[in-house]
């Protein structure tokens, strides 16, 4: 059954196309590979999938059914959630507010359930497995390591019972035992029934985890194969070849543009 | 053993999450100390005090919600021409006969209005804050300039509204403190509440801290500095009014004075400049330093002249204390 489906989906800003005419899905417990090279829209598509941006044209189906309004919080009611790139952290707060942001558990009138922030921060802590003792949960994030705060971001994304997870670029400069603790988490979204984009410039990492993946280039989608259709070596020669397809545009575009100007 | 290493990495907590206020309220104790031992026989009797509660109500309330601008990322310069407008509209309410309470809704609600114009120029016009609420504070003070032609508005008749005696009577059960000290510390103490325990904090700090964050996580970033912006009007409403009652009149002048003595505060009391932290507590020290030193100087012998010397030299003291405190970046 298809979780989300994305219907020829737009998005420019200004004069930029940065997504144009994307249609893509991801099916219940599949692992979506996105792939593509640097500004080939993945971020892009992705905020659109978040609720972050609101697509100029094309629609976005969850569960076969149109949501209107899209935004974060609609997207959120849906079961999306998401670990952007930048992984969205308020550094100078502590980890509570950060794993809660946005939605802080309240007791009356929007004072927030202090006890039941800590309680809930303290479980969360213990089952991503951060049991240092260098910090505490008043610590700022500032102050914890680039694998400890993608943690946070992580488990962020666990606690709110995703059903369609977006890991952007989650392995990006986290050590090997942290790379296979995302890997870990990947399959148990996928075991238990629930769906996964997992964006990734380490084809390796994407093609042992992922089971479908979606080669986007300069906003469009250029290819999609099955797991079983390809290998990691097919993936990065795909990439390879949309990388130098590109820059034969660019190139034919900035020759164009300068026989114009002459 | 247990009890006593937890009660230490409790007060250890604390102090972390405190350092600033307590900064600041170490700053106040030591200027305080230099009075006393300046002028002993001055400030070891409360009548100094009383006269300091007086006007320092105003400052307080002022620096709570500046607080919450702050730590959004944004300043809001208007507050004293808002205070001012918010001031006449009370003064005009009192002398057309409206009841007391409903001269206060009606400053507030102009309170409001100020609040949510500065909100609609920073967030929906995407104005700079510094400049557009300096454009603002302008505005509206020539707004008061233009109608009052430098009149102020007598309000000696209602001397014996008991609903002024409430707002800002002194209160002889507790030795005569004046009734806004107690209004403020209950601002402050919501303020408190607000900036710590409440949604409204929490997400004021994301915001300033990484508005982009903010937004991703699904804040309505927006909304959320207009409520500041409000919050600010309201203050601005209590002062006015307060300000109005003292004099019994209102003068076109009204919160003038404020502007530098307020942000002093918030910055004395331990807010940073960059957004995503601050403090209420600090604050309200910052509001009660500030609040002193002119009559601190004055008692300890030294003419009106030294007064901004004192002023300066205490800011850029507790700043760099601060600095050295925190060890992070400027100030």
């Amino acid at each position: 059954m298809r979780y989300l489906e994305l219907q020829n989906v737009s998005k420019s800003f200004g004069k930029v196309a940065a997504v144009s005419n994307v249609s893509l899905h991801v099916d219940q417990g599949e692992v979506l590979g996105f792939l593509g090279d640097n500004g080939a829209g993945k971020s892009t598509t992705i905020r659109l999938i978040a609720g972050v941006h609101t697509p100029d044209a094309g629609e976005i189906l969850v569960k076969g059914k149109r949501v209107s309004p899209w935004n974060v919080a609609a997207a959120r009611r849906c079961g999306i959630e998401t670990v952007f790139q930048d992984r969205a952290l308020a550094e100078q707060q502590t980890i509570p507010t950060n794993l809660f942001m946005g939605r802080e558990p309240t007791r009356f009138w929007g004072f927030l359930d202090v006890k039941g922030q800590r309680r809930e921060t303290e479980l969360l802590m213990r089952q991503i497995g951060f049991t240092s003792q260098a910090f505490s949960m008043h610590s700022p994030v500032l102050t914890l390591s680039g694998g400890e705060r993608q943690g946070i971001a992580i488990a962020r994304a666990m606690h709110f019972k995703a059903e369609l997870l977006i890991l952007d670029e989650p392995t990006a400069a986290l050590s090997l035992t942290e790379c296979e603790k995302v890997f870990s988490l990947v399959r148990a979204i996928r075991q238990q029934g629930r769906s996964c984009i997992f964006i990734s410039h380490n084809i390796y990492h994407a093609y042992d985890i992922c089971d479908r993946f979606v080669i986007l280039d300069r906003g469009t989608v250029s290819y999609e194969l099955r797991k079983d259709e390809t290998t990691a070596q097919h993936l990065i020669e795909r990439m390879q070849h949309v990388a130098r397809q590109s820059s034969r545009h660019a190139g034919a575009d900035e020759l164009g543009g300068a026989r114009s100007g002459a | 053993m247990n009890g006593q290493s937890s009660l230490k990495i409790g007060a250890s907590a604390f102090m972390g999450r405190n350092r600033m206020a307590l900064s600041a309220l170490l700053f106040f104790a030591v200027m305080m100390l230099v009075f006393i031992i300046a002028r002993p026989g001055l400030f070891l009797r409360p009548d100094i005090y009383l006269a300091i509660a007086v006007s320092l109500p105003a400052l307080v309330v002022l620096a709570v919600p500046l607080v919450f601008i702050v730590v959004a990322g944004e300043i809001d310069l208007s507050f004293p021409a808002v205070t001012g407008v918010t001031g006449w509209v009370f003064a005009v309410a009192l002398s057309h006969e409206l009841p007391g309470p409903l001269a206060l809704l009606a400053a507030v609600a102009a309170g409001v209005a100020c609040g949510l114009l500065n909100a609609f120029l920073v967030t929906r016009m995407r104005l700079s804050s510094l400049v557009s609420t300096l454009g603002m504070g302008f505005l509206l003070r020539g707004l008061i300039n233009i109608a009052r032609e430098g009149h102020g508005i007598d309000l000696v008749d209602h001397v014996d509204d008991p609903f002024a005696k409430i707002l800002c009577g002194p209160i002889q059960r507790l030795g005569g403190i004046p009734a806004q000290l107690l209004w403020a510390t209950a601002f402050a103490a919501l303020g408190w509440a607000l900036f710590n325990r409440h949604r409204f904090g929490a997400r004021i700090k994301c915001i300033g801290d990484n508005p982009d964050s903010s937004r991703e996580m699904g804040i309505n970033v927006s909304r959320t500095k207009a409520w500041a912006f409000i919050y600010m009007g309201v203050a601005c409403a209590i002062a006015g009014a307060w300000g109005d009652l003292q004099n019994w009149t209102f003068y076109p002048t009204s919160g003038e004075g404020y502007l530098l003595y307020v942000i002093a505060a918030v910055f004395v009391g331990g807010t940073p400049t960059w957004g995503g932290t601050g403090t209420i507590v600090g604050a309200v020290i910052g509001a009660c330093i500030i609040g002193t030193i002119e009559t601190g100087v004055i008692a300890c012998g030294l003419t009106g002249f030294y007064t901004q010397f004192f002023y300066g030299l205490i800011i850029v003291l507790s700043l760099t204390a601060h600095r050295f405190n925190k060890g992070k970046s400027r100030y």
